[in-house]
């Protein structure tokens, strides 16, 4: 007997936040940056899912990583078959229950998806900013994204949640804003980048400076951009995103052709998947927002401010901390989750952590994994349940 | 709330630091926090557990007891408890000396070897027992390192462990007359409050 197979549109599906459209908010205050310039005025483009409910005490705020944007759930149309980067978690009934949840999705400072960045027009010289554009840090992402807040009438976010880049700034927000905050959700990030962490993120640099479409990052006056460059950086910003566990199970040895070619186009399945993730890259991302993105990573170290010590960083908070991390990630390992947890642990701070068992490696934070979902979710069920309780106190 | 946890509750004073070795579903610490504002955390590695702590709104790491405390300070807590965990680590007496250098006082509790149904159940059945406190098949045990109440003190006795309290029940979690006088045949289950 045929099977009626019902043609349901993914963004009409009960657990989507389905159709979303982004909002873009001017800014007119200028904002000093860390580097010593000024932002004299800027654009946040976001996304929001769910209600704000009346004293706004159920608003969270998604940080996004370092490819990442204000897009995080739903669909853009009826004809988008991909929804946000993060629609595995964000949802009615998911992990950041949108039934109870007003999140906030933006695209950070810099961002090359709406927000102001390289690629914006500098009021000062009427042309792309470019490689003119200030050098942005976590700390300066936090601020802007506290103005945000200011503008939506939300003084206190019950969680600020991210995954790797997201989770620095989660971090950030703790101990900059320590009371406007309830919860910080930092999942498969560390407290600042190793050596191994910023060698990766130089070899990516230079093959998008060493591209001679590159133009010294002045590419859009002459209409053209780094193509090679930022496949190159794609490709090996990728690899750490895998596990060894991960391109094994996905690829192992597998050739296109099933033999031997002797030359040196795409044989393996491995190099056609990485070039394939960095075509599709090259041609979505800025390459000046790339170089920008990766030197906030490299500057982040919240204990610099404080002689060092992660410890004396964290006696600032006031929130409640939940960490995450996978065994499989060595971009971000669990040792470097775990220096968080210590941290907070010898700061007195409330924390709990997980450490979810997962061949995915790094990328696994955006992945429907049923530990993580699982914990995760029993989290976030405890946070919605505090600020329900306090608004009905 | 099981009754040995009851009764280490009872032991805590309130406004004390607590860290809790194989906390489980964070019974204890959610109990501490409520009624007597304990400030702590839970050490556990079973995710439902760990799942029913985050949803209470206890503060659990996932974390190995059998790669030890390593990363807590000397003396960073008022008390490290550990209820029935004891016989299931691969070095209890590293984990004892542990728990004495992070914590002023530990609790520790442990199934009785050494109680007269278990010495008759071996004795007479001459099989390795197996009774409500120690529910598991010799093949399947997580119980590699069973003790009874005369071990655990000969230990302590060795090591310069000064027992402060010790409470003995049986299996209906009373403390009876015959447990009181004769706790290693008598407790099936052995509670202590030491400190080095």
């Amino acid at each position: 007997m045929p099977q009626q197979i019902p043609d349901d549109a993914p963004w009409s599906a009960e657990d989507s936040v389905g159709l979303v459209e982004p909002k873009t908010l001017q800014f007119d205050t200028a904002l000093e940056l860390e580097c010593g310039r000024t932002l004299t005025s800027y654009e946040l483009v976001y996304e929001t899912y769910g209600t704000l409910n009346s004293n706004a005490s159920n608003a969270v705020l998604i940080c996004h990583a370092l490819s990442g944007h204000h897009h995080a759930a739903g669909y853009t149309s009826k004809s988008d078959k991909r929804p946000g980067w993060w629609d595995a978690c964000i949802g009615p009934g998911k992990v950041i229950d949108t039934n109870r949840f007003f999140v906030v999705s933006l695209n950070n400072l810099g961002g090359c998806h709406g927000s102001t960045g390289p690629a914006s027009i500098n009021p000062q010289s009427g042309q792309p900013w470019g490689p003119d554009f200030p050098m942005m840090t976590v700390k300066d992402w936090v601020n802007s994204q506290a103005r945000l807040a200011d503008v939506l009438g939300i003084s206190r976010w019950a969680a600020v949640i991210g995954g790797s880049m997201g989770g620095m700034q989660a971090l950030q927000w703790s101990i900059d804003y320590p009371d406007r905050l309830s919860h910080a959700v930092v999942i498969a990030a560390a407290p600042k980048l190793s050596a191994q962490n910023i060698a990766f993120n130089e070899v990516a640099r230079q093959s998008i400076l060493t591209d001679p479409n590159f133009h010294g990052g002045r590419y859009y006056l002459h209409d053209t951009y780094p193509r090679q460059g930022l496949i190159l950086a794609r490709m090996v910003g990728h690899i750490t995103y895998l596990s060894d566990d991960a391109m094994r199970m996905k690829f192992g040895r597998d050739l296109r052709a099933g033999r031997f070619h002797f030359g040196f186009d795409v044989e393996f399945q491995v190099e056609s998947y990485l070039r394939h993730q960095g075509e599709v890259f090259s041609r979505n991302f800025d390459a000046n927002t790339y170089l920008l993105m990766t030197k906030a990573l490299d500057y982040f170290d919240p204990a610099r401010e404080f002689d060092n010590s992660l410890e004396t960083a964290l006696a600032k908070p006031e929130c409640k901390f939940l960490v995450m991390s996978f065994t499989s990630d060595w971009r971000f390992a669990p040792e470097r989750s775990r220096e968080i947890v210590n941290g907070l642990v010898h700061a007195g701070r409330d924390v709990s952590y997980a450490e979810i068992d997962t061949p995915k490696g790094h990328d696994a934070f955006l992945l429907d994994i049923p530990e993580y979902t699982k914990l995760f979710g029993a989290y976030m069920h405890r946070v919605a349940n505090e600020v329900e309780a306090g608004s009905h106190a | 709330m099981r009754d040995d946890l009851q009764l280490i509750s009872d032991w805590i004073p309130a406004d004390a630091s607590l860290l809790d070795l194989g906390c489980g579903d964070g019974t204890l610490l959610a109990h501490l926090q409520q009624h007597k504002q304990i400030r702590g955390y839970g050490l556990e590695i079973n995710q439902d557990n760990l799942a029913a702590c985050f949803e209470k709104g206890v503060n659990v790491l996932e974390q190995d007891l059998d790669e030890g405390l390593g990363n807590f300070q000397n003396h960073r807590f008022d008390y490290v408890v550990m209820t029935q965990a004891l016989q299931a680590v691969l070095r209890p007496d590293q984990i004892l000396n542990e728990m004495l250098r992070v914590g002023r006082e530990a609790i520790i509790t442990f199934p009785n070897f050494g109680h007269w149904r278990v010495r008759a159940y071996l004795g007479l059945k001459g099989r390795m027992p197996v009774s409500s406190a120690l529910p598991y098949e010799w093949y399947n045990t997580p119980n590699i390192h069973l003790c009874t109440v005369q071990d655990f003190e000969t230990h302590c006795r060795k090591s310069s462990i000064r027992i402060l309290e010790r409470q003995v029940i049986n299996r209906r979690h009373h403390s009876g007359l015959l447990a009181r006088l004769w706790p290693n045949l008598f407790g099936e289950i052995a509670i202590y409050r030491v400190t080095v």
